[in-house]
């Protein structure tokens, strides 16, 4: 139950040589430059950086929502095209993204009813994905009749429902205030636990990484890179507590100090955030 | 009042009052309001006959008194504005060797609501499937949406005759007429509509692996039903002119389109007939429109959004 990191699990997502350049109209902008990364079976990897460092951009070329400039990503040893096609993979970003003509729980079905499952089968997922996000008997409600908070755990329940070997969530609780996300974390963290699942969770919040995390992934900005990454050597299960604990201060000061010195740099982020944006879906 | 204005200034995320009370008094309230609007048209139209109109006689028993307008205006005669209770009682008279004339109305409205309803739904059919084609191939878009936009400019008075001509002269022509004016609002609202869902819904389904009919069945068209609806509302007001547009070259005696070609040529003797028919008119576009909102309401049940009217 508890991740072991000193045996090394196989690895899920290999990342190797990754850069990723947006054309603008005053030529390229670098977003990502020589990503190596290696993410085993069962990790919780948390990428933080400062905003334009190209995290967001490294999680949607791991899900092939965006693809590479250059370098390899495999997911389950596939390309990451093949994973996508294959459903290896849940998503959760920052907003719930629930269709409001949906009831909780017909939303929770929604990857379930693409990917063909049968009715007795959603049902039965989702009233169990329901209960492990304390939504049970909310499922014929609607969405907006629910709290930002619940909103955003019906769309982890939904990212988990066809047990993809992968979540990747980009930001989920970024939009919430901090009570609500201090206990959303203490709710992943028993769900990443309960399910086994390995998860690459992209945040700005140095407490909610190491909190979560078994690896910190520190990122700088112009161009994208992996600063440091640092090992999260806390015990499962981690509660309320942990964040009283020594080793989580020392732990949030490493993550700080390699942050350090990283500036933000407005105006480049915004144009790769446009750029992300216009690229869209297409 | 104050309920249903706490309950649309809730923000977003807090759970709502349960509708059912709150959600009927704004029904009630707009009956009140259109009833309100009805009653100043009524007395603006009877001021401007008592200050313009042609003289007229009251009678209460044994009393009369004969009243003449200060004014004389053209528009305010008994021929082209006539007394609103010679309209309402016109209705209880019988029409030429038939029944009292609402009930004659009511028949015609019934016919001509048949024959729009089938061109509307398949002016809808239409519109939506020219729409869901010009969202998936932009070379379509560009080389049919001007020609769609194009076929509104030609008036429909022109295009009807060629059509009962080509169709021969039956309901089926008539309803090929409205579903000339129907299909076009709807194609419009579709081609908007069906590219306004959520992109990030959009990844989402790209990382379920979603085809392309699944995106359009459980995204697309989904997020698009508040802009085909208020298309739809426009379409089936449109449906009705373009019946009765359809039903006066193709000679068809059952339907709204004769009575106004009939009524027209008695106006001078009677013009509170076709007064009336234009009432009948009038009430067959809102009686249809009001049966898309009812629509609407159904399938949009639970969505936060209430659509507008």
């Amino acid at each position: 139950m508890t991740p072991d990191t000193s045996r090394p699990a196989a690895p899920v997502v290999e990342i190797r040589g990754v850069d990723k350049t947006f054309a603008t109209a005053t030529g390229g902008v670098t977003a990502l430059e020589g990503i190596d990364l290696t993410i085993r079976a069962g990790e919780f990897v948390s990428l933080i950086g400062p905003s334009g460092c190209g995290k967001s951009t490294l999680l949607r070329i791991i899900g092939d929502l965006t693809g590479p400039s250059a370098g390899d990503v495999l997911v389950n040893g596939k390309p990451a095209h093949r994973a996508r096609l294959d459903r290896d993979y849940g998503m959760v970003f920052q907003a719930p993204v629930l269709m409001d003509w949906r009831t909780v729980s017909r939303n929770v079905e929604l990857p379930l009813e693409v990917m063909r499952y049968s009715k007795a089968d959603r049902r039965e997922r989702s009233e169990r994905l329901l209960d492990l996000v304390e939504l049970a008997e909310f499922g014929d409600r609607y969405p907006w009749q629910l709290s930002g908070g619940m909103q955003q755990r019906v769309a982890i329940a939904r990212a988990f429902a066809f047990d993809p070997a992968l979540i990747l969530m980009d930001e989920p609780f970024g939009a919430l205030d901090e009570m609500t996300r201090e206990r959303m974390n203490l709710e992943l963290m028993r769900i990443w636990r309960e399910t086994e699942t390995t998860i690459v969770f992209v945040t700005h919040s140095i407490p909610e990484a190491v909190f979560l995390s078994t690896r910190v992934v520190v990122m700088s900005a112009r161009p994208g890179r992996v600063n440091r990454v640092v090992e999260v050597d806390l015990p499962h299960p981690r509660t309320f507590d942990t964040r009283e604990e020594r080793r989580y201060f020392e732990l949030v000061t490493e993550v700080r100090e390699a942050l350090r010195g990283i500036e933000e740099v407005a105006v480049v982020d915004e144009v790769i955030d446009a750029r992300i944006r216009a690229e869209g879906i297409a | 009042m104050t309920a249903s204005a706490s309950a649309t200034a809730l923000p977003p995320g807090l759970v709502a009052p349960a509708a059912g009370r709150s959600r009927r008094r704004p029904a009630l309230r707009q009956a009140f309001l259109l009833g309100g609007v009805l009653l100043l048209v009524a007395i603006a139209w009877e001021a401007l006959k008592w200050l313009a109109g042609d003289p007229w006689r009251i009678a209460l028993g044994a009393f009369t008194y004969t009243h003449r307008p200060p004014f004389t205006l053209r528009i305010a005669s008994d021929i082209s504005l006539p007394h609103l209770w010679t309209i309402v009682g016109t209705l209880f008279e019988p029409v030429p060797a038939g029944p009292p004339l609402w009930i004659f109305l009511t028949g015609a409205a019934l016919y001509t609501l048949r024959t729009a309803f089938v061109g509307f739904a398949a002016g809808a059919l239409l519109g939506l499937g020219l729409g869901i084609v010009f969202v998936h191939s932009r070379f379509l878009e560009r080389a049919l949406v001007p020609w769609v936009v194009g076929s509104q400019t030609v008036p429909i008075i022109a295009i009807a005759p060629i059509v009962v001509v080509a169709l021969g002269a039956n309901w089926v022509s008539v309803a090929v007429v409205a579903t000339y004016l129907t299909f076009f609002p709807v194609a419009i609202a579709a081609i908007r509509g069906l590219r306004a869902y959520d992109q990030r819904a959009g990844e989402l389904m790209r990382s379920y692996a979603a085809s392309t009919p699944q995106v359009l069945w459980k995204l697309r068209l989904p997020a698009s039903v508040p802009y085909l609806f208020s298309a739809l509302r426009v379409a089936a007001a449109a449906s009705v002119v373009g019946t009765i547009i359809g039903e006066l070259p193709s000679g068809i005696p059952e339907g709204l389109g004769r009575a106004v070609l009939n009524f027209t040529q008695y106006y001078v003797t009677s013009p509170e007939r076709l007064w009336a028919t234009v009432v009948a008119c009038a009430m067959t576009g809102l009686v249809f429109v009001g049966l898309i909102r009812v629509a609407e309401a159904f399938l949009t049940r639970g969505r936060h959004r209430p659509a507008a009217f």
